[in-house]
Formats: C-alpha cells, sequence, structure tokens
C-alpha cells in the first residue's frame, strides 16, 4: 500500500509531470510565471484545489454510478470544482485573511485551470474500482499539485533571468517563454527513465 | 459579417496571436490528424455554445452568467464526447481526456463572455465559425510540423522512405512548446518586417 502512494507520488511530481509532461494546466504556468513569488502562491493554491478536489469529486463519482447517471461526469465535475473554488474562496477570506491577501487573485483563476479538471477525470480513468482508491485519488491530487508547484516555481525562475538578459528583438516575449519551456521540458524528461 | 468570421482566422488568431487554448494545442498536436479531430470538435462545441447562449443572453441573470455559460459548454462537451465515442473511436482514444477538457479551454468561454453575450445568434454562429478555423488551422499547422519532423510522415502517409531518421524529440512533449515557439518567432519577424517597411513608405 505504502509502496503504491511512493510511487503515484514519485510518477505525478516527476516522471509524468502534470505541466510539463502531460500539458495540464499551461495557462498559469505561462500566465503567472513571470515572479517567483507569485507562482509559488499559485502553486500552494492549485495543490489545496486539487486535494480537496480529488476528495469530493470521489462521492460525486460514486454518487452518479449510484444513480446510473456516469455521462453527466463532465458537467457534474466542472460544477463541484466552481463551487469548491468559490467556498475555497470565501473560507479563506474569513478564516486565514493573510493568505487569502497574498493569493487573493489567483483563486478564481483555478476553475478554469484544466489541471483540476484534469485529476478529477484521471482519478477515475485510473484508481476507478480499485482498492483504496480514494486515498489514492487524493494522494495523487495532491503529489500532481506540487508537480504543478515545482514546475512553475522553477519555470519562475528562469523567466526572472531572462529579463535582464539581452535577447533579439524577434525573440522577446512568447517565443523565447516558449523555448525556455521546451528545454525545461527536456529537462523532465530525464525522469523518465525512473521506474520501479 | 465576413469581417467577424475572417477575424478569428487572421488578426485575432486564438493560438498565435491570442495564446487562448494552450493545453490542447500542445498536447493533441503529435499527428496531423490529431489536431483536425482536436480542432473541429472545438469549433463544433464553440459554434453551438456561441447562438445557445447568444439566444439566452437577455434571460441569464448578470450574477450567475459564468456559472450558467460553463453549464451549456460543458452540456455541448458531453454531446461531442459521446458522439466522437459511437463514431470515431480510434480519434476519440487517442485524443482521450483532452475532449471533456475542451470544457475549461478558454477561447470558449472567452468568446461566450466577450462575443456571445452582446451579439445575436447568426454573428455569434459566424464568430464561432471564425475562431474555430482559425483553432484549427493552427493546431493543424503544428500537428503537420510535429509529424514530418518527428515521424517522417504526413496524415499517416510515410514521406522519406526507409533511410529516414526521425527527429523523435519533436512528437514528444518538448518538441511542442519548441515548435509553437518558433512558429510565433517567425510570424514576430514578418510583422516587424511589415512594420519597418510601413515607417519606410511614410
Amino acid at each position: 500500500m505504502f509502496r503504491d502512494l511512493l510511487i503515484i507520488s514519485i510518477g505525478a511530481i516527476l516522471v509524468q509531470n502534470f505541466v510539463l509532461v502531460q500539458f495540464l494546466g499551461i495557462c498559469p504556468f505561462l500566465g503567472v510565471s513571470k515572479k517567483v513569488e507569485t507562482a509559488t502562491g499559485m502553486g500552494f493554491a492549485v495543490v489545496f484545489v486539487m486535494a480537496c478536489a480529488s476528495a469530493i469529486t470521489w462521492v460525486v463519482q460514486e454518487l452518479l454510478i449510484a444513480l446510473g447517471i456516469e455521462y453527466l461526469q463532465t458537467i457534474a465535475f466542472i460544477l463541484v470544482i466552481a463551487v469548491l473554488v468559490q467556498f475555497v474562496e470565501m473560507f479563506l477570506q474569513k478564516s486565514v485573511p493573510s493568505l487569502y491577501n497574498s493569493l487573493g487573485i489567483y483563486l478564481p483563476l483555478i476553475t478554469t485551470n484544466c489541471a483540476v479538471l484534469g485529476v478529477a477525470i484521471q482519478n477515475i480513468t485510473k484508481f476507478g474500482g480499485l482498492e483504496y482508491s480514494f486515498i489514492k485519488s487524493v494522494v495523487y491530487g495532491t503529489t500532481a499539485g506540487i508537480g504543478f508547484t515545482l514546475a512553475i516555481v522553477l519555470f519562475a525562475g528562469v523567466r526572472e533571468r531572462l529579463e535582464s538578459s539581452n535577447i533579439p528583438e524577434f525573440l522577446k516575449g512568447m517565443p523565447i517563454t516558449l523555448i525556455t519551456a521546451s528545454l525545461l521540458s527536456i529537462a523532465f524528461m530525464g525522469f523518465s527513465g525512473l521506474s520501479f | 459579417m465576413k469581417n467577424t468570421f475572417l477575424n478569428g482566422i487572421f488578426k485575432e488568431n486564438p493560438t498565435f496571436v491570442l495564446f487562448l487554448g494552450m493545453c490542447p494545442t500542445l498536447a493533441v498536436t503529435t499527428a496531423a490528424i490529431n489536431g483536425i479531430g482536436m480542432g473541429l470538435s472545438t469549433m463544433a462545441v464553440l459554434v453551438c455554445s456561441n447562438i445557445f447562449i447568444s439566444l439566452l443572453r437577455s434571460f441569464i441573470p448578470e450574477k450567475v452568467r459564468i456559472a450558467a455559460y460553463v453549464v451549456v459548454i460543458a452540456s455541448f462537451v458531453t454531446v461531442v464526447e459521446m458522439l466522437m465515442n459511437a463514431y470515431v473511436p480510434a480519434l476519440s482514444k487517442s485524443l482521450g481526456l483532452y475532449i471533456p477538457l475542451i470544457v475549461v479551454n478558454c477561447i470558449i468561454l472567452g468568446r461566450a463572455e466577450a462575443f456571445a453575450s452582446k451579439n445575436g445568434p447568426l454573428k455569434s454562429a459566424f464568430d464561432g465559425l471564425g475562431m474555430g478555423l482559425g483553432f484549427t488551422c493552427a493546431l493543424t499547422i503544428i500537428g503537420s510540423i510535429r509529424e514530418i519532423l518527428g515521424a517522417g510522415s504526413i496524415f499517416g502517409f510515410s514521406l522519406f522512405g526507409e533511410s529516414f531518421q526521425p527527429m523523435t524529440i519533436m512528437i514528444l512533449p518538448p518538441g511542442a512548446f519548441l515548435t509553437l515557439g518558433i512558429i510565433v518567432m517567425v510570424i514576430n519577424i514578418i510583422s516587424q518586417k511589415k512594420k519597418k517597411g510601413e515607417s519606410k513608405i511614410v
């Protein structure tokens, strides 16, 4: 059991990194990675939402199966995630205002982060019907979020350096950002040799 | 009407100019056929949701509009998902997870909010068609380049014969970023040259 969870975690963080290998959550990855500080904030908000979303969508899926309406999965999941993000926002605003102030603007953006819906659907296809599927789903969701954080923080570090370097005019902005992401992705390909 | 239609293909191309919907753009373009499939299914959802939201625009209350749009979009995505599963199972398998993820494609929600909620159904349909075609073209171009370089074929037909050494990196994840980066760079060079030419004439 513990070994299974370890394999799931390493797979989600390094080998099948959500951003650099599976291309989930590219929008915030390119959009909110100009500074390390904001990237870290976004990363932790995503870890939190993905962990909660994994737990709740597991319950929702059980409900859908019990009612025999699995085909409503996409609609049900996206609504659950939208509501969840709203609740997280309200909860943080009331009880942990300091965290809310630092994450504030990023929270609503998470609803349209495809990594969250992606992890919910992957949980069902990967672990649906298996033993301990609830624990596995939550672990997968959390570690996939950590993988997202790792990628976005590393990328923000590189981009901060790019700001002060001399780049040809036609590469400025998006092209150099994408080529940097490509190099980072090559680095993560190295982990694909990691298997148990 | 013609301008609305052409706007999405060239001037406001969702992929190369606005950088919307990056996840499917990068993830499924390992082959040209996947690019077309993803582009067309996104276009179908976009046109339907644009028409529907435009028809409902006076009934949807301001405060819950985003939630309402998401429900409309998710319903059409479910329809497209089921149709693809039934009629093109091979394509549906290779696109996999990215079909339900059309729901969170920012192009669709973006057009609903920026265009369909303010314009009539016919105009919105044309806007959806233009944007969808622009997206499809972009995905097909990226998919073709990656397939030609990475597998030596296009639409599954082999191009170079036995002796060709494919650049496998192009169909792996890093190739996606690299291809898009270089395409945007070429577009930048062309538009900068155009600007210089214009300023000389002045």
